[in-house]
């Protein structure tokens, strides 16, 4: 509903925009949020702000803290310091009325397995003290909305896993929700199911205004339906844009792939990579490419290096700034 | 939709803050939301069915064995009080009285309507998706154990009438107005013993991951106190205070048998055995150690109903303490735990 407010497929930059940003148009909002569990921080001075109407994807591997942060969010779990804020409300205050107004659909949901679709609804409407024909009505739509109006009345035990996806989904949206968290939602599901279930997101945001919060550790399955995403590592939020941003922050990064016939026996190649001044981190993954990290533009001393080993090029780039560099730079090959 | 809410911030603060008070407001009293699926769950649950067939079973053995001698005993002495009473009490043909089988069954309702009560919600993976709807997160366990009392009250309900009814019918009576009262009385220290093991078993299904390791541990605890805390009693007597074989002292009888008593009476079944007996039998004077007597053989004097009460009332404020203790162990331990774990 707010959504003209504040379109963020429009804005220039992340940087320009955080201070400008009125209070009301925030939907979620962290700030020095953390939590520990004995020594080990989950999540470390997490500060964030969601914007009304926005889809953001927290992308992260996995035990990087983000159900942690979600479980904050909804004042499942207490915070070791920091605050979060969800429509302004404190989830430690105001427990029940944050949890009124946000739709949750966790990582691997369950539900009651001898009950039916339907009686498990029910009991979801029931708890939101939704009046009986009312929750009967919205259950059928909902059911309808993500195909399962054929097996209303089947139990949850009889169903597969992308229909407890969607069961979730609908049990998520049945509290009228302005807010919804989904934690892992493409997780074990097909690749059109995948799609279904984004498209579906979509329209949640376009039709109803929704604020969608969504964590994966699959950024290639998310990006395309994320206005703004924030790369969660450790704890901590390693870049926050949008996916053309996160990429333009990566143009001073130097990553280079090769690939070369076998060379003279005996010449380790990750030695020869090693010799280069300038190169960091070189590894190799199973069908032979090399990803040569490097502090700065050393291509020509690499190339001219593997040439002089006596190996045969057949591929040499500089990996571009797109998913795979992201991925690669966030997740996997950050070295200080 | 949209056109009329951009220029006005200030309307949308104002109305997520009205919306705020309508919300805490209606949101209050979601345990009963919580107690009224977990009760439905269990009066349409096979084990409901099994356990009030068990003891409307043994309930029944018991009265069908109890009603002859009563009717014998109806026909020679009419003065004898509460007749209806004894048919709750007396244990003739070594077949237990009704309120000793539910001494020894009533555990197992009690264990039945909780050993799963956490856990089985952690196992589903429907605990997250539980509390993050608009109820607090004591209002699930504090649901789920009067779910499980309304079951357990429901259960043994429905058992004394089919027993009382067939009773009636046996013996052509029916209770006085003051056996109701007893009757009433037994019942609610009956469920209160029940709800100690339903109390017990909610604090296992919080401390276990699995409902089968919650449900043996009670099972367990169950036989202990049952079966071998008579045993245990009496070992810890003889040890203390032994008696010599030969010559025995009435003061080294009389010290041996109350240690035996006083170890017994940590049993929950002993506190309501002791307590129901009372209650059920006017002419029991004492709690304490006498020289049982059956119930045909009536002393010719009675209490009353609230003179029964004061003999009885330590017993029962033991067990409350007990259900008391149990339940609030199981709701510290349940708030202090991760939602995921």
């Amino acid at each position: 509903m707010t959504r003209a407010i504040t379109a963020p497929s429009a804005l220039p930059s992340t940087e320009a925009t955080e201070a400008a940003v009125p209070e009301h148009s925030i939907a979620l909002e962290t700030s020095d949020l953390t939590k520990r569990y004995g020594d080990r921080t989950a999540v470390d001075s997490l500060s964030l702000q969601i914007r009304r109407g926005e889809i953001f994807g927290l992308l992260g591997p996995n035990g990087a803290g983000k159900t942690t942060t979600i479980l904050m969010l909804l004042g499942l779990t207490e915070p070791t310091g920091g605050t979060a804020r969800v429509d302004g409300l404190d989830p430690r205050r105001d427990p029940l009325a944050v949890k009124s107004r946000v739709g949750y659909l966790p990582d691997d949901v369950g539900f009651y397995d001898d009950a039916t679709a339907r009686e498990n609804l029910r009991y979801t409407a029931r708890l939101n003290r939704l009046r009986e024909p009312d929750a009967t009505e919205r259950i059928e739509y909902l059911l309808d909305q993500v195909g399962l109006s054929e097996v209303i009345d089947r139990r949850v035990r009889t169903f597969s896993r992308g229909m407890r996806q969607r069961l979730g989904l609908a049990d998520a949206l049945i509290k009228r929700p302005s807010i919804l968290i989904l934690d892992e939602p493409t997780v074990n599901i097909d690749p059109e199911g995948v799609r279904e279930l984004l498209r579906f997101v979509r329209d949640l945001r376009d039709v109803e205004g929704m604020t969608v919060l969504l964590s994966s550790h699959l950024l290639h399955q998310v990006e395309e339906v994320c206005d703004r995403i924030g790369v969660f590592v450790s704890g901590k939020l390693a870049g926050l844009g949008t996916v053309s941003q996160l990429a333009s922050q990566l143009d001073d990064a130097w990553v280079f792939e090769l690939e070369v016939d076998p060379g003279p026996p005996g010449t380790p190649l990750r030695e020869v990579l090693h010799a280069v001044p300038g190169v960091g981190n070189v590894g190799v993954d199973g069908r032979g490419r090399w990803t040569i990290d490097a502090s700065h533009d050393v291509h020509a001393e690499l190339f001219a290096a593997v040439a002089a080993a006596g190996f045969t090029v057949n591929h040499f780039v500089r990996r571009g700034a797109d998913l795979d560099a992201i991925y690669h730079h966030y997740f996997t090959g950050r070295t200080a | 939709m949209t056109a009329s809410i951009a220029s006005a911030p200030d309307a949308i603060v104002e109305r997520i803050a009205e919306r705020n008070d309508v919300a805490t407001h209606r949101l209050r009293g979601g345990w009963r939301i919580v107690a009224r699926k977990e009760f439905e769950d269990h009066i349409h649950s096979v084990r409901f069915v099994i356990l009030v067939v068990l003891v409307s079973l043994a309930g029944l053995a018991s009265v069908h064995s109890a009603s002859g001698p009563i009717r014998d005993a109806a026909n020679q002495a009419t003065a004898v009080p509460s007749i209806f009473l004894y048919l709750f009490t007396l244990a003739p043909d070594r077949v237990p009285a009704f309120h000793e089988f539910i001494a020894i069954l009533g555990p197992l309702l009690g264990i039945a309507f909780g050993f799963d009560a956490v856990n089985g919600e952690r196992s589903q993976r429907t605990l997250p998706r539980l509390v993050a709807q608009p109820i607090h997160r004591d209002e699930v366990i504090n649901g789920k154990f009067v779910a499980g009392l309304g079951a357990i009250a429901l259960a043994l309900g429905a058992v004394m009438a089919v027993v009382a009814a067939y009773g009636m019918l046996r013996l052509g009576i029916g209770p006085t107005t003051g056996e109701v009262i007893r009757m009433i009385a037994f019942f609610v220290v009956a469920v209160v013993y029940i709800a100690l093991w339903l109390a017990l078993a909610t604090v296992l299904s919080v401390l276990t991951r699995r409902a089968a390791t919650a449900a043996l541990a009670g099972i367990a605890a169950w036989l202990v106190f049952t079966l071998f805390g008579g045993l245990i009693a009496g070992l810890v007597a003889d040890t203390v205070h032994p008696v010599p074989t030969s010559n025995p002292t009435a003061e080294a009888l009389l010290a041996n048998a109350r240690l035996e008593q006083n170890v017994r009476r940590f049993s929950p079944s002993e506190l309501y055995q002791e307590a129901t007996t009372v209650l059920l039998n006017p002419s029991k004077q004492s709690t304490g150690l006498v020289i049982e007597d059956t119930g045909a053989q009536a002393l010719p004097s009675t209490l009353s109903l609230s003179e029964s009460l004061v003999l009885a009332w330590w017993q029962v404020a033991a067990l409350v303490g007990g259900v008391v203790a149990l339940f609030a162990g199981a709701y510290a331990a349940f708030m202090r735990q991760e939602v995921r774990a």
